[in-house]
């Protein structure tokens, strides 16, 4: 396990990179799902106004 | 080919695919990422820096992939003018930026411990970081004007334009002297140990495979802005149209 965390030596420089790119790919998933999400919910909202209207 | 231009037609088919690559995605993530840290061998040269590669070539295969279905999507949308073209473009732009940037920084978290500095102006990451500012400039250029089709036109045209720099990205480690090390996967000779291949496939795979599923969002929320702005245009009309005498 120690060994695993270590690296052969060169834990400094690999983690970081698994770090960054599991922040990367999370963060175009969250944000496109979040942006998304809301188009959804402002367009319903839209749809209903209209039903609404006289 | 032109029966795609047709969004209805065409979500068709990506929501039928949606599924397919978001389980794909997430069968190789769960596969490469065992095996790139864990159960393959550290190179006999760079040690365990190797698992960097897995992440750094995935991520430069998508900056090239993603800037190559922009110019392609860019080139239809100014010939034939198919909207669902521009939206292919812009919707995979930032995504192609971001990657690009994890290339960037990725082979800078590479290059210290193997070559002993993080940045080197050699061509190879040079033709990278040019590559990095025509995903700015684009994006940039798309949101410039008030009236966004000629935002869209003058973005389509410089994607267009900066696709020379693929061939240069792709043939500098050839045609100059770099650091860079020589491309892994050559006319199928392949210069890459099969315990290393395995990871880098899977791993170069899953992210194909998200980028397609988080596309595939992306142009669901990109085509529901556009009927957004279509509700609320015909809504002011209603409002300015003269009302109906009592």
């Amino acid at each position: 396990m120690q060994e695993f965390f270590h690296m052969g030596g060169y834990a400094q420089w690999v983690w970081p990179v698994y770090g960054l790119a599991a922040v990367a790919l999370v963060g175009m998933l969250v944000s496109t799902r979040r942006t998304l999400k809301s188009r959804e919910r402002e367009f319903e909202n839209l749809k209903a106004n209209r039903k609404g209207a006289p | 080919m032109h029966r795609f231009a047709n969004p209805t037609q065409f979500m068709r088919i990506a929501n039928a695919i949606y599924p397919w690559a978001a389980g794909l995605c997430v069968l190789l993530f769960a596969a490469a990422i065992p095996i790139a840290l864990v159960f393959s061998p550290p190179d006999y040269q760079q040690g365990d820096t190797v698992r960097i590669m897995y992440v750094h070539v995935s991520s430069a295969w998508l900056m090239m992939m993603i800037y190559g279905i922009i110019a392609a999507n860019s080139a239809m949308f100014l010939i034939w003018r198919h909207p669902m073209a521009n939206l292919m473009a812009k919707a995979s732009a930032p995504m192609g930026a971001i990657f690009c940037a994890l290339a960037l920084i990725t082979g800078m978290l590479w290059g210290k411990p193997m070559w002993g500095a993080f940045w080197v102006w050699d061509a190879r990451l040079t033709s990278t970081l040019i590559l990095f500012f025509l995903y700015l400039g684009y994006i940039a250029l798309s949101d410039a004007f008030e009236d966004s089709e000629r935002g869209d036109k003058a973005a389509a045209i410089l994607a267009l334009v900066g696709s020379v720099n693929i061939p240069i990205i792709h043939f500098s480690v050839e045609w100059w002297n770099t650091l860079h090390q020589p491309s892994i996967i050559k006319d199928g000779n392949m210069s890459v140990d099969p315990a290393l291949r395995l990871p880098l496939f899977l791993m170069m795979g899953a992210f194909t495979m998200f980028y397609f599923a988080v596309l595939i969002l992306r142009l669901r929320s990109e085509l529901l802005a556009a009927k957004i702005r279509n509700a609320r245009l015909s809504q002011v009309a209603d409002a300015s149209a003269p009302q109906p005498a009592e």
